[in-house]
């Protein structure tokens, strides 16, 4: 008997053991491990984490403020006083900068994040129910997809104005087709596999099956995507910006900055030349992280 | 293969006349009176009332969405321009040249650079070469175009000389435009042409052909390269339309006369002809291009090919079935 109560206390050791390493090996930690071991990545993410960290706290880490003008100082070049230099108004581009990035950071999570939801939501349908439904929100998702992206947003920016919300609106839009068939494609992978089965024979709702069960199992391209379209939403709200939509003057988003020093290139170059450097190391980290990340989510994809 | 090509380009024109409804209706409902817009605040109400009748813009949705779908696909009228005065069309045309040479020179300088680059990169995996490629082309990916080409500017028009600035004439016009805004297409190419030739070099039919003793140019040419092309036409096919809506920014940055800075101007003067009628046009050069990229799928891999082609297309779907 004792011999008996020992196994069993060693069995269960052991069961506690192999759960506890379990843990350790689950699919999370694992993919947490591969990409704290890609140096790129974690150089991108380190970077990305300190310009994030710079803009939110930008009341603290900014010299001036994003209005404070100085007269004396127009289009100062950069000095000890102002390190980027100063624009038309004497206002400091690197305060501007950091303020901006509140802006510009936000158009581009927000931009993504919306138009991944609305993509979710459509392409989840689109797989899940199939038939009519699928029919009808492929359909539109050609229609929408005919006229590119940019185009759209330039459309949609220029119809509803300018300010945040309308921008991130443009801005989403044009991504959805995409999301919706990688979302559908997904779904319709999965659909058939015996959980999802067995979801549906408890009476789990519809709404239940697909944003418990399916979306769970199909979050590692979605998260990929996400993160790679983070920094194109910044570049193309920059791009929205230069071109005098999306968010106005005296806002300090990065692109409208460049939009404001284009003028003034011949005899003013610091007035563009570092908005664009700061997009740039800015879209430049977020990509490299969605790569790292897209290698430690699917290894097989790693060559 | 004929009826595949009849079904899709009935499918194209199904796609470009909704989204001319799609746009038309955007338009409809934009909150501003275009006729107010035009005449300035000091216009009276008679004035405006007189502007919008002359412009079109009463009537209820229905009838002027019947008479502009008329007028866009039975009798190839597009209107006026509200701010020009001159036909649409005519401005398209004569536009339209502009765009296309800098929108095909920007896809093809992407290919020839980008493509190579990938290849190159894929073969020498892990050495220096691939190394410097990669992080080359994430870098070139995360630049903005049109910041890329205003650097570009000051430093070979302002400061040395070399090209022009903005403007439109010889060759020497459109260097800085398309290499500057299509850097970011050119990395994309070179990046997804590495990991697409990198998958295909791990097929078992490279491995057997490299083992029957081919020669390892003949291995990337007659193995390789045919079956990674799938995704990189995918992708040329995706970055037309967003290089062709891209030429918005392109032209307003360097001044050339195009459609993409009619359709910006445009825009700012609410002159609603204008941007339907550029939007349809892109539309359909979209749809083109996407059916093109289908053909072209069809032209490279025998397989699809197969799905096409008369009886071969029925075979593969009762094969499908049977396999659920």
């Amino acid at each position: 008997m004792a011999e008996a109560t020992k196994q069993l206390g060693q069995n269960g050791l052991n069961g506690a053991d192999v759960k506890s390493k379990k843990k350790r090996n689950g699919t999370g930690s694992q993919v947490i491990r591969r990409l704290s071991k890609n140096r790129l990545a974690m150089f991108g993410l380190i970077v990305l984490a300190i310009i994030v960290l710079i803009c939110v706290f930008a009341p603290i880490t900014a010299p001036y403020g994003p209005n404070d003008y100085d007269l004396q100082m127009i289009y100062a070049t950069p000095c000890l006083k102002h390190p980027f230099g100063t624009d038309a108004l004497g206002r400091d581009i690197l305060s501007r900068l950091i303020y901006g990035g509140r802006y510009s950071l936000a158009l581009g999570l927000c931009g993504a994040g919306f138009g991944m939801i609305a993509g979710c939501v459509l392409g989840c349908m689109a797989g899940y129910f199939g038939g009519i439904c699928d029919n009808l929100i492929m359909r539109a998702c050609d229609v929408l997809s005919a006229i590119p992206g940019q185009l759209l947003s330039i459309v949609i920016s220029c119809v509803l104005g300018g300010g945040f919300f309308n921008t991130v609106l443009a801005l989403c839009i044009g991504g959805i087709p995409g999301k919706v068939r990688l979302l559908r494609a997904q779904i319709l992978s999965v659909r058939n596999v015996e959980y999802i089965e067995a979801a549906q024979s408890y009476n789990c709702s519809s709404a239940k099956t697909m944003f418990q069960h399916i979306l769970p199992n199909t979050y590692a391209p979605l998260l990929v995507n996400l993160t790679m379209e983070i920094g194109g939403t910044i570049m193309a709200a920059a791009g929205l910006s230069f071109i005098g939509l999306g968010v106005q003057p005296p806002t300090p988003e990065w692109g409208a900055m460049l939009s404001a020093g284009r003028d003034y290139i011949r005899q003013y170059p610091h007035l563009i030349v570092f908005p664009g450097l700061v997009i740039m190391v800015t879209v430049y980290a977020i990509n490299l992280f969605g790569d790292g990340l897209r290698d430690a989510l699917d290894p097989k994809m790693k060559h | 293969m004929g009826r595949y090509i009849i079904k899709r380009l009935v499918m194209t024109l199904v796609v470009v006349i909704i989204a001319a409804w799609l746009i038309f209706t955007i338009m409809f409902f934009v909150p501003g009176d275009p006729a107010r817009i035009m005449l300035g605040s000091n216009a009276t109400y008679e004035e405006i009332l007189a502007k919008r009748e002359q412009l079109g813009l009463t009537g209820s949705y229905i009838s002027r969405l019947a008479k502009y779908m008329y007028n866009c696909f039975i009798r190839l009228d597009f209107g006026t321009s509200w701010t020009y005065e001159t036909p649409v069309f005519e401005q398209l045309v004569s536009r339209l040249p502009y765009t296309l040479i800098v929108t095909v020179s920007q896809m093809i300088f992407s290919l020839i650079i980008g493509v190579p680059l990938g290849i190159y990169a894929a073969l020498h995996q892990n050495r220096w070469g691939d190394k410097l490629v990669t992080v080359f082309s994430m870098l070139g990916f995360s630049i903005p175009g049109f910041w890329l080409s205003l650097e570009m500017v000051i430093l070979f028009s302002l400061r040395l000389g070399w090209l022009p600035a903005y403007g439109t004439g010889g060759i020497e016009y459109y260097i800085l435009p398309v290499i500057g805004m299509s850097l970011g297409t050119l990395c994309q190419n070179a990046r997804q042409t590495r990991s697409s030739v990198l998958e295909v070099m791990r097929a078992d039919y490279v491995t057997t052909a490299r083992a029957k003793g081919l020669s390892s140019n003949k291995v990337t040419l007659k193995h390789i390269m045919p079956n990674a092309m799938l995704p990189i036409i995918t992708m040329v096919g995706g970055s037309l339309g967003g290089l062709i809506a891209g030429s918005a920014i392109t032209e307003q940055t360097f001044s050339i006369p195009g459609i993409g800075l009619y359709m910006l101007t445009a825009m700012n003067n609410r002159d609603y002809p204008v941007v339907e009628a550029i939007t349809i046009l892109l539309a359909a050069i979209t749809s083109i291009c996407m059916l093109l990229t289908d053909l072209c799928y069809a032209a490279i891999d025998p397989r699809i090919k197969a799905q096409y082609v008369q009886g071969g297309s029925k075979k593969v779907r009762r094969g499908r079935k049977k396999n659920g």
